[in-house]
């Protein structure tokens, strides 16, 4: 059994099959994380490099402790402190990574597209760690685990997805899994941070009411306004979003009933989501995470029998 | 498949099935200190059908019984990717006697994975293992039953498989 994909460079690429089998896989990789001893030798012959062109906590320490998880050797590269900062192109920096035998590449970039790049150039399997405003494939797994795990399953379930859908690889991502598995979707926030192709290219409601959107859904999907990925201003102030479209205590109660809320992180807080809503008990923030390593388990584990050579 | 060969019929599959199962019992009884262990998938069968017969015949006493999964254990993975299947193993085996049960015993390979995996759960004891089809002579590994059903002599062009449900049997025939 294996994905029908070489590399995972987005979930567009993804069969609801490959979306289906890696979820199943990873119930078995958290049941793993839960032994007195959370490691299993299957990827032990096997050489990973991060490569980490753009800031990250969760995603890196999440993909770190996966591959060591599995046994695998991995080495760290961020590129602040590299020769990226002496002009070495992305390609020779990779190609001089695997001339000393790596097989597996994770990688974040801020270009959308630089791992399918990759993909082109070179023999090693390559899993997308977010790339730009494109896709963020392992996020979007995790989050639909968690949903799957709270709710029960994807199919007919309503989830809304709130805030910068426009700069946001996550809710693409997310987008892509939940419409190839079943889901229902509303996108909601500012009008300018929502694309307009959206609707039609995807078939997803748009609301800009996010009191609605959260009445609506049975799990609401927030996003971090991405301000580093804004060159232009597409609202007046931060403090004008949270009033407008921030997720707050008093919201959340005057829907009348209990939804679950995510957040990819890093956390805005009193922005797109206020302390007393992220630190609540309707909040699967921190579960999201935990889900994370073994969702990425489940990829790399899935994607080490596909690389061409040792 | 051809030449089916029947090694154990429907009738002899269960007598075959209660010896084990009273061997254990003569070796284990009260179970306190023993946990059975089914190895997935295929050892399940036949470690449901020995723990509910001695659940039948000693109600009253409780028997620790679960389930092991070794895809991420084996040490072919880089021929073939396995799906794994469910790891249920609801007791600690920390200083317990540990009784992995599988269906058909042929190179070790799967025992030896077994043990791995069972060892990242705790220190046991002691490992026994309960074997319905040992396939001899054609071991890869230094490993051998504690208990065994039936002990045949295969080549390896053959193989043994044993059938679960109304027409249960265990059937050697020659792979093409």
């Amino acid at each position: 059994m294996q994905l029908s994909t070489k590399h995972l460079l987005g979930i567009r690429d993804l069969s609801s099959t490959d979306i289906q089998t890696i979820l199943d896989t990873a119930t078995q990789f958290k049941e793993v994380l839960q032994r007195p001893i959370k490691k299993v030798p299957s990827l032990r012959d096997i050489t990973i490099v991060n490569l980490f062109y753009e800031n990250s906590t969760r995603t890196r320490i999440s993909f770190e402790l996966a591959e060591k998880r599995l046994s695998a050797d991995t080495i760290n590269f961020t590129a602040g402190g590299s020769s990226v900062s002496k002009g070495e192109t992305l390609l020779d920096t990779v190609n001089n990574i695997l001339s000393m035998k790596v097989d597996m590449v994770v990688m974040r970039h801020s270009a959308s597209g630089a791992p399918h790049f990759l993909a082109k150039h070179i023999p090693a399997v390559i899993v997308n760690a977010g790339d730009g405003i494109n896709e963020h494939p392992t996020q979007a797994l995790l989050d639909a685990f968690s949903i799957r795990e709270k709710l029960g399953g994807l199919e007919g379930k309503r989830v809304a997805i709130i805030g910068d859908i426009m700069h946001s690889r996550v809710a693409l991502s997310n987008i892509y899994l939940l419409k190839k598995m079943g889901a229902e979707i509303t996108v909601a926030g500012p009008p300018t941070l929502i694309p307009k192709y959206l609707q039609d290219a995807f078939d997803v409601r748009v609301e800009y009411d996010v009191k609605k959107a959260l009445a609506w859904c049975d799990i609401a999907n927030v996003l971090r306004i991405q301000l580093e990925r804004q060159n232009q201003v597409l609202f007046s102030s931060l403090r004008e979003y949270n009033q407008a479209f921030g997720i707050t205590r008093e919201l959340l109660e005057s829907i009348g009933k209990e939804i679950y809320i995510m957040h990819p992180g890093p956390i805005n807080r009193g922005v797109e989501l206020d302390s007393d809503v992220a630190d609540s008990g309707q909040s699967i923030i921190l579960e999201q995470v935990e889900n994370g390593v073994a969702v990425r388990m489940a990829v790399l584990y899935l994607l080490s029998g596909k690389r061409e050579s040792a | 498949m051809q030449d089916l060969k029947t090694i154990l019929d429907t009738d002899q599959l269960q007598l075959t099935l209660k010896r084990l199962s009273h061997q254990l019992i003569e070796n284990h009884y009260p179970f306190t200190d023993t946990c059975f262990i089914g190895i997935q998938p295929r050892g399940v069968p036949v470690s449901d059908y020995i723990t509910t017969y001695i659940k039948s015949l000693y109600p009253q006493q409780q028997i620790n019984y679960g389930k092991l999964d070794i895809t991420f254990y084996r040490d072919d993975i880089r021929n073939e990717l396995h799906i794994p299947s469910v790891t249920d193993l609801p007791f600690s085996i920390e200083n317990r006697k540990v009784v992995l049960i599988d269906d058909v015993l042929y190179t070790g390979r799967t025992i030896r994975a077994a043990m791995d995996a069972l060892l990242d759960n705790g220190r046991p004891s002691k490992v026994e293992l309960c074997i319905l089809v040992d396939r001899r002579f054609s071991r890869q590994l230094p490993i051998h039953p504690d208990y065994c059903g039936k002990a045949i002599d295969s080549i390896i062009t053959q193989k043994v498989k044993v059938f679960w449900g109304d027409d249960a049997k265990v059937v050697l025939y020659d792979r093409l």
